[in-house]
């Protein structure tokens, strides 16, 4: 994707401080794109005087920054302890398998992108998948076929 | 308004359909000419997942509770309440509903569900901001004793007393002091913070100031889960109409005190639940913690003094200013005063959250608010308390008190309250597994028992449930367990081994099994299952047939199932459905 130098610089000007605004900055940079594009981090490093590595390490440290374009809608099997129980762990195998990708990647023709996370903090309704943002509970199998034809 | 529709609309009622039910009701009651003199409040969820959860208020019939209404039900619901006065019978709350409700004290959760998150004058019309006037009237260092005196302790999992934390803050002398309010739920199976933010979001903001105030801080920091949009989006609501009504911002209640919140949303790391991984992540860092001390106490956010709430502690503040410590104190046990929210879910009846005071026991919750287990044929075998940091219970440790100390005795830990239920359908080696896992997944790799260590566990572990246990094993889990809680550097690291050690102390044969036999009883570990029918079990139902996915089961009425191998992709869906123990 192109980047805009100039759309970066006015992401950081948003903030009058330029201490601890890395991770808010990034996320709004991932809002902006989708991702955080290679570029924008050159552009970072230096309006900033941060080292490229340091960004780096935040964008590897915290699983919610992709380095990489996301496809046109994020599938989100929940992996928590009462989804576990509930068989999440199923659900997430049978949604790979289904879309022929693993966990943190994107389908061939950019419609998906799949992750896992630890709990989405809707125990009751497990297994529970999110598609965007909307919440699906109390999945079966089947109806994961149903849902990806959905979208 | 002497009518009343409240329609329950947090995470889970607006992904069952809330918002759709919400519209039906403002078209119904429109096309009844009664919406003028008819109040919808859009509430937060009350706790128990009952799809959407509906009251009616009105002045003949009082407030009923509806559940499980689907947008098409409305017209109906309408028609016949308001305009025939006669409730619809089918869709009145059970006694599951009040059976959910009966053994509950509900200190914290009593706005959920009952106000409308999103309008200030609903808080302040149920005793909202009292307690900051009260607290206000009163020294700085008499509100710090009045926590003191509360015997409240900390409720994100440690239980450190929330009085004890404050006063080392208080006694610490500085220009800039920091109230930081713990909104990182990351624990799996604990969804309590996340409700209460969408429920009653001012109770915590309340809580905010009167910690700021107590302890002389003038800004106050709420660091959230990203995965939490909708809580986020009404703090923001709620930090904004506070502002507007004088309660933050300068001068509050026209004393010479002053408190601001911001927002931070977090970026995807358990650890960062750990305080001073917490503070090193609000100051645009990766979340490794330090050693501590300095506590953050002492040197926080930026170095300055920082004291960090959990949302369920700061939401108790304003009982317990407006009530009194005296009171808040007369409940609960000895060492563990006031109630708890838990998580329930899993295998149980009803799941969703149950404040419950301090001492209930655990059988009394399981089989009290959650309504016994789920399928009465499959028994309970395990109840997992408290997280990754917990530990997994048998029936043996039923009768256990729930307070801080009792728990602590049994190996699990009370935790931020996640409470799964599990029956003999999950495996305790697999348990234990999944939460090895998610330790490795979620250690920051600062220091080396935690990231070497608990993937050596995890790597053991897997070995087992594949079927390539060895005996020796177990002898090196319970050794490296054990190096790891002395070792590791925070509490992430120090407790990661209890779901290991509760179940190598409560389910060793389940272990043995799998290692001497290679069998797994509870027909969870993939590797360990033929997928063959057992005739003599199969009741000839199909409903194995039904669920599964990939049509690998043959089965006509009457007749055995049979599973094909070539098309099974073990994805276990029919053994979940068996109710019979048919497949193995």
């Amino acid at each position: 994707m192109e980047v805009n130098p100039a759309d970066i610089k006015k992401e950081i000007e948003k903030y009058q401080k330029k201490e601890g605004i890395l991770i808010p900055l990034l996320q709004d940079i991932q809002d902006r794109y989708g991702y955080v594009p290679e570029q924008s981090i050159e552009i970072i490093s230096e309006e900033l005087s941060i080292f490229p590595v340091d960004i780096y390490g935040i964008l590897t440290f915290y699983a919610q920054f992709y380095t990489t374009p996301r496809g046109e809608h994020t599938i989100k099997v929940c992996q928590g302890t009462a989804c576990h129980v509930m068989g999440g762990k199923e659900i997430l195998d049978y949604t790979e398998d289904k879309l022929g990708i693993s966990e943190r990647e994107t389908t061939k023709d950019g419609k998906f992108s799949l992750e896992r996370v630890a709990c989405l903090g809707c125990c009751g309704m497990a297994p529970v998948l999110v598609v965007d943002d909307d919440f699906y509970g109390n999945l079966s199998l089947q109806e994961i076929d149903e849902l990806i034809k959905k979208y | 308004m002497e009518n009343k529709v409240f329609i329950c609309m947090g995470t889970s009622g607006i992904s069952a359909g809330a918002e759709e039910v919400e519209k039906n009701f403002e078209t119904e009651l429109k096309r009844h000419k009664i919406i003028d003199n008819c109040l919808i409040v859009r509430t937060g969820d009350r706790g128990l997942f009952r799809d959407v959860l509906v009251d009616i208020e009105t002045p003949k019939l009082g407030r009923i509770t509806y559940e499980f209404v689907k947008p098409e039900d409305v017209a109906n619901i309408v028609e016949s309440h308001f305009v025939n006065g006669e409730p619809i019978k089918k869709f009145l709350a059970g006694d599951d509903y009040k059976q959910f409700f009966k053994s509950q004290m509900r200190i914290v959760l009593s706005n959920c569900g009952e106000i409308d998150p999103e309008d200030i004058d609903d808080y302040l019309a149920n005793g909202g901001y009292e307690a900051l006037k009260i607290a206000i009237a009163m020294t700085p260092r008499e509100v710090v004793e009045e926590v003191t005196k509360s015997q409240l302790r900390g409720r994100g999992g440690a239980g450190f007393p929330t009085g004890k934390k404050w006063e080392f803050c208080y006694d610490v002398k500085s220009d800039e002091k920091y109230v930081i309010c713990n909104a990182d739920e990351g624990d799996p199976g604990a969804f309590m913070d996340r409700s209460i933010l969408e429920g009653d979001p001012q109770a915590v903001i309340e809580g905010m100031i009167i910690a700021g105030y107590a302890i002389g801080a003038n800004n106050g920091i709420v660091y959230c889960r990203a995965e939490y949009p909708l809580a986020i989006s009404r703090l923001e609501i709620a930090i904004e109409q506070a502002n507007e009504r004088g309660y933050l911002g300068n001068n509050i209640l026209k004393s010479k005190f002053s408190f601001n919140i911001t927002i931070k949303k977090g970026a995807g790391a358990f650890v960062c639940g750990e305080e001073t991984a917490l503070i090193a992540s609000i100051e645009g860092k990766r979340g490794s913690p330090k050693q501590r001390p300095p506590f953050p106490a002492k040197e926080g956010l930026w170095g300055k003094p920082t004291i960090i709430n959990n949302v369920e502690t700061l939401a108790n503040i304003r009982h317990i200013m407006v009530k009194g410590a005296d009171w808040y104190s007369s409940i609960g046990t000895d060492d563990s005063k006031g109630t708890k929210v838990f998580a329930l879910a899993g295998k149980v009846k009803n799941t969703g959250l149950v404040e419950i005071p301090m001492g209930t026991t655990i059988r009394e919750l399981i089989y009290g608010s959650g309504g016994g287990m789920v399928k009465k044929r499959i028994p309970f075998k395990a109840v997992q308390i408290g997280g990754p940091s917990g530990g997994c219970l048998p029936e043996s440790q039923l009768d256990t008190p729930i307070e801080y100390e009792s728990l602590n005795k049994t190996g699990a830990i009370m935790g931020s309250g996640g409470f799964v239920v599990m029956d003999e359908k999950t495996c305790m080696v697999d348990m234990a597994r999944f939460f090895q896992s998610f330790t490795v997944e979620e250690s920051c790799g600062k220091c080396i028992p935690c990231r070497v260590g608990l993937k050596r566990m995890l790597e053991v572990l897997e070995k087992i449930t594949e079927g390539n246990g060895k005996a020796e094993h177990i002898d090196f889990l319970q050794t490296i367990s054990s190096s790891i809680k002395d070792t590791a550097l925070c509490a992430l690291g120090n407790t990661a081994p209890n779901p290991t050690l509760t179940t190598l102390k409560y389910f060793m044969d389940e272990y043995k099994s799998h290692i001497e036999d290679k069998k797994c009883v509870a027909n969870a570990c993939v590797d360990l299952i033929e997928f063959v029918v057992i005739e003599e079990n199969c009741t000839k139902c199909g409903r194995c047939f039904k669920v599964c996915p990939s049509g690998a089961i043959d089965w006509k009425k009457k007749e055995y199932a049979k599973i094909n191998n070539d098309k099974c992709i073990k994805c276990k869906a029919c053994i979940d459905a068996c109710d019979f123990k048919a497949i193995k």
